[in-house]
């Protein structure tokens, strides 16, 4: 049931056909039986999630419209904050002395859409800490597994989110893509994941890992359900000074326009070295696939690419030491005392952060420091805007931009943990977009064969559009998953 | 300057703008309120909490720029200045650093050679911490309701020389800041906050190594301060030693400097643009809006009272405080007579009044009643002692001073034929003096005005009862 779009879904409360207690209970079904085998939540919200389910059928018994998602359980990356629901970031920062997670007194705007929508929440799911990771690993908690294959990561940092999705638990959930926190995940377990322009939905509640960088991105298992999760949480906030004071557009109609005549770019430097080959062969196979729906492929190139990985973690780090100093013990969350004010945030910190947060609050301090700015985040800066007129320079001749997601499917728990550098180089494909700030999303393209008796491991195409022309993407999105769908 | 040294001195001054509300908050900015009462997610930087500029803030800063002649830039940047401290929640304030929205002014001071003009390097915006309050049990205590309040930093060129002629800068700054009621100039309370940068040098040398005392909040306090520390540097270089670059604090009790921080411990700010807020766009518009609307300032007020005969002694007076001036000004206007008169009134008997609040003041009188009163002096109507006495009735009430002259039958009678006639009935009344009078004893002739004005208690017209006597014993 909770596998079906979720416009069906809706439409079914809405008409009475289905109760949303019935779907919230089928949701909690789905989390009782798996997730103790896949790690997706951190905080259930079960009791406040039935109570909801039952409001919204009365308020549906009078009359009341219920909205576009009414009835529809959908999961929040614990980064998003919740009123009065336990929130830690995927960190023991947020943990008080006594084990008390820490209750935002308020909703994340994207949050408050969602709820405004008739959308009911499960719970806070799993994610690397501060949303830094590319394979839920960094969890303070417990990893994320993947639905496929559980000896598997299912990608980060929004792991949690990407398995509610993949393994049936919710329809929709919600992440946040700061370099590819929603994509890769997505590609990884085989759902469609959203990040939209830079300034299109509010960071108001997001706790912020790189401001520049992050956007609250939605999951869902269809590009029409995503699309609808798109509009939703879109629009101007003015608790958001870098939200876009813009109309947000018809993602959902856009869905339904041919692709016949779309010029599709395809970057040579995404298929490139390091590519794994049967993550080519799907992509090049699904680009061919919506070549013959009558889209036209046109090779482009970005050649500022191979430099986004180093831009990235120069500037996101030098954003997240500063967003990170927050969590220093004296108003919430975990505290150490100390002999004077200095231990306590050492002790505090030091306790608090894992070893990647650190290692980042520590890169991005000396990128920062005196002497060092200019070397880096000045340069870094400057590169960012090269990347930006790479693809100004492609979409004065194409549409959309296709490329795979990921240069490799899912890898094992523990692969690469201790090689950070390597974790990082994960992120290559889908970072340019982000530091660019322009819409991508991944969907999925053809299962890449199973090796040695092992299950087939989902593949993602990347689509990335102009800045604000999300209806462009989700055009060629639904236009390629039809173009699937028809093999 | 002592042993042929000169001293530099430099001003920072941090002054809270008066807005209703935070800078990037609707909180309510405060004084003197309950503890943590004016918070919000955004002023207490949880987690996800994110700041939206204040127009009005932005309107006030340009305000305080164009008074001081500085350049407004269309587009300035915030940036983030990062320290770990208990008040200051987010761990960094958000400032403006390597853009500002203005630069290059000056604020004409007075001193003891004459008006001096000096360079304002900068004026830019940033957000107020909260405040720590530490306890005798090495306890400390925070209060965020001051955090997020906005402040301008004006930043002025080490262009001062004496301690004299650094607290007439802060006097002149202060005026002007309060004039255009961009701030309350409140040292005690912090709304009007100074650090200053001093150093010694003989003079033509190039400059010497500057410390920074912090935080001083009296004028009086920043003179003494100044004074002793240049007094300890040119005893240090006289002494064959160094002066080390550091931040110092101020001792009230034994008005001494001392160290706080060395250089070397100085932070790290790791300044860089704060990505949650867009650049900073003053309209040209909005410029022009504020310079336009700028009231007299109050070098130019001055100036102008002495025209209108005023002392310079009076023209102080009467500038000490934006609404004194603007009473005495509304006064004025509605009086149309002698500025003089009324300023040398309002100083002797209605100044002592005055309770001020802020940049308001609770007046003793409305600017209405202290002109009629004026009117009804000069209109022959009371005389200049009984003005006197109408104000001490009107005082504090809403009552106008002709009542007061009506119900007291204190007008003045300046109807001859009724004087003439008390004039004649006090005569009879005393003719064996009328005698004496005639017989040449004139210096009767004031005994005689004497007997009429106690007739009338006082509100005969003098000068009728002197012709009018005059003509009946003549």
């Amino acid at each position: 049931m909770l596998k079906q779009p979720i416009a069906a879904l809706a439409e079914k409360v809405r008409s009475g056909e289905l109760a949303a207690a019935e779907l919230a209970e089928a949701s909690i079904a789905a989390i009782e039986r798996d997730d103790a085998r896949l790690g997706a939540y951190l905080t259930r919200s079960f009791d406040a999630l039935r109570a909801r389910a039952a409001e919204l059928d009365a308020r549906r018994a009078r009359g009341d419209d219920l909205g576009r998602l009414a009835g529809v359980p959908i999961g929040v990356k614990d980064a998003l904050a919740t009123r009065g629901l336990a929130t830690t970031c995927g960190s023991k920062i947020l943990v008080g002395p006594r084990g008390q997670r820490w209750l935002p007194p308020y909703d994340a705007t994207a949050v408050t859409r969602l709820l405004a929508e008739g959308a009911v929440l499960t719970g806070k799911c799993n994610m690397d800490e501060f949303a830094m990771g590319s394979s839920n690993e960094n969890s303070a908690f417990f990893p994320a597994r993947n639905p496929r294959d559980p000896s598997r990561t299912p990608g980060g940092s929004s792991g949690g989110s990407a398995v509610s999705v993949a393994a049936g638990m919710t329809p929709g959930a919600l992440g946040s893509d700061t370099g590819g926190s929603v994509r890769q995940p997505a590609a990884f377990t085989g759902v469609v994941g959203v990040k939209p322009t830079y300034g299109r939905v509010s960071r108001y509640g997001l706790v912020a890992f790189a401001s520049s960088l992050d956007v609250v991105s939605p999951f869902a298992r269809d590009v029409r359900s995503a699309a609808l999760l798109t509009e939703v949480i879109s629009g101007h906030d003015p608790r958001d000074s870098t939200s876009a004071p813009r109309p947000v557009g018809a993602f959902v109609a856009a869905c339904e326009r041919s692709i016949e005549g779309l010029r599709i770019g395809v970057p040579s430097q995404y298929f490139a070295a390091g590519l794994a080959a049967e993550v080519e062969d799907s992509v090049r196979r699904a680009l061919d696939a919506a070549a013959k729906a009558g889209a036209t492929l046109v090779p482009v190139s970005l050649p500022h690419t191979e430099h986004a990985v180093a831009v990235y973690y120069v500037l996101a780090a030098a954003e997240a030491s500063s967003n990170l100093s927050r969590f220093d013990g004296v108003r919430f969350g975990a505290r150490r005392d100390g002999a004077d004010l200095a231990e306590l945030y050492e002790r505090t910190r030091a306790e608090g952060f894992g070893p990647e947060v650190e290692r980042r609050i520590i890169l991005g301090a000396y990128v920062l420091s005196h002497g060092y700015y200019d070397a880096y985040y000045l340069k870094a800066q400057r590169v960012r805007t090269l990347l930006a007129r790479d693809f100004d320079a492609a979409f004065a001749d194409v549409d959309v931009i296709a490329a795979p997601t990921t240069p490799t499917t899912a890898f094992s728990l523990g692969e690469k943990l201790d090689d950070p550098l390597t974790m990082y180089l994960s992120d290559v494909y889908t970072l340019p977009a982000s530091l660019a700030g322009l819409p991508a999303m991944s969907l999925p393209s053809f299962d890449a064969p199973p090796v040695d008796g092992r299950p087939s491991l989902p593949v993602g195409l990347q689509l990335i559009a102009r800045a604000f022309d999300e209806e462009t993407m989700f055009r060629a999105a639904r236009g390629v998953e039809r173009a699937l769908e028809e093999r | 300057m002592a042993s042929g040294y000169e001293a530099v001195i430099g001003l920072e001054v941090h002054a809270q703008l008066l807005t209703r509300t935070k800078l990037f908050c609707g909180c309510a900015t405060s004084f003197g309120d309950a503890p943590n009462t004016h918070v919000c997610p955004v002023c207490l930087g949880l987690p996800g909490a994110l700041p939206v500029m204040n127009a009005e803030a932005a309107r006030l800063a340009v305000r305080v720029a164009v008074a001081l002649g500085l350049d407004v830039h269309e587009e300035s940047t915030f940036e983030r200045k990062n320290y770990f401290y208990p008040d200051l929640p987010k761990g960094y304030q958000i400032s403006q650093y390597a853009r500002p929205f203005s630069t290059s002014g000056h604020l004409e001071l007075e001193t003891a050679q004459g008006t001096k003009r000096a360079v304002i390097q900068r004026v830019h915006l940033e957000e107020d911490a909260g405040k720590s309050v530490h306890g005798a049990g090495g306890e400390s205590i925070v209060d965020l309701n001051r955090a997020g309040t906005p402040l301008v930093e004006i930043v002025g060129e080490p262009d001062l020389r004496s301690p004299e002629e650094a607290s007439a800068y802060l006097r002149a700054l202060r005026d002007v800041l309060m004039f255009v009621g961009a701030n309350d100039g409140n040292l005690e309370e912090g709304s009007f906050r100074c650090d200053a940068n001093v150093s010694v040098r003989r003079p033509g040398e190039p400059l010497g190594t500057r410390c920074e005392i912090k935080n001083v909040n009296s004028f009086r306090f920043v003179e003494r301060a100044i004074a002793f520390e240049i007094a300890r540097q040119i005893e240090l270089v006289e002494t064959g030693r160094r002066v080390v670059q550091e931040t110092r604090g101020w001792n009230e009790r034994d008005e001494t400097t001392y160290s706080l921080r060395s250089m070397e411990e100085a932070h790290d700010y790791r300044y860089f643009p704060d990505p949650d807020l867009p650049p900073l766009v003053l309209s040209r518009e909005l410029v022009d809006r504020e310079r336009a609307a700028l009231p007299e300032l109050p070098r130019v007020k001055r100036a102008r009272y002495q025209a209108l005969g005023l002392t310079p002694y009076d023209a102080k007076v009467l500038t000490a405080h934006p609404a004194i001036a603007a009473w005495f000004d509304d006064a004025s206007s509605a009086y149309g007579g002698d500025a003089k008169r009324l300023a040398n009134f309002v100083q002797t008997e209605a100044l002592s009044g005055v309770t001020l609040r802020g940049l308001g003041a609770e007046l003793p009188a409305s600017s209405t009643q202290l002109a009629d009163l004026m009117k009804l002096v000069d209109a022959g109507t009371i005389s200049g002692k009984q003005a006197k006495e109408v104000y001490a009735a009107i005082a504090g009430t809403a009552r106008a001073p002709a009542e007061i002259v009506a119900e007291r039958g204190m007008a003045v009678v300046s109807d001859e034929a009724e004087l003439t006639r008390l004039c004649e009935r006090v005569l009879a009344d005393n003719a064996k003096s009328v005698e004496s009078y005639r017989a040449g004893k004139t210096g009767l002739f004031g005994f005689f005005v004497g007997a009429v004005m106690k007739a009338t208690r006082g509100s005969a017209n003098p000068e009728i009862v002197n012709r009018v006597l005059k003509r009946l014993l003549g």
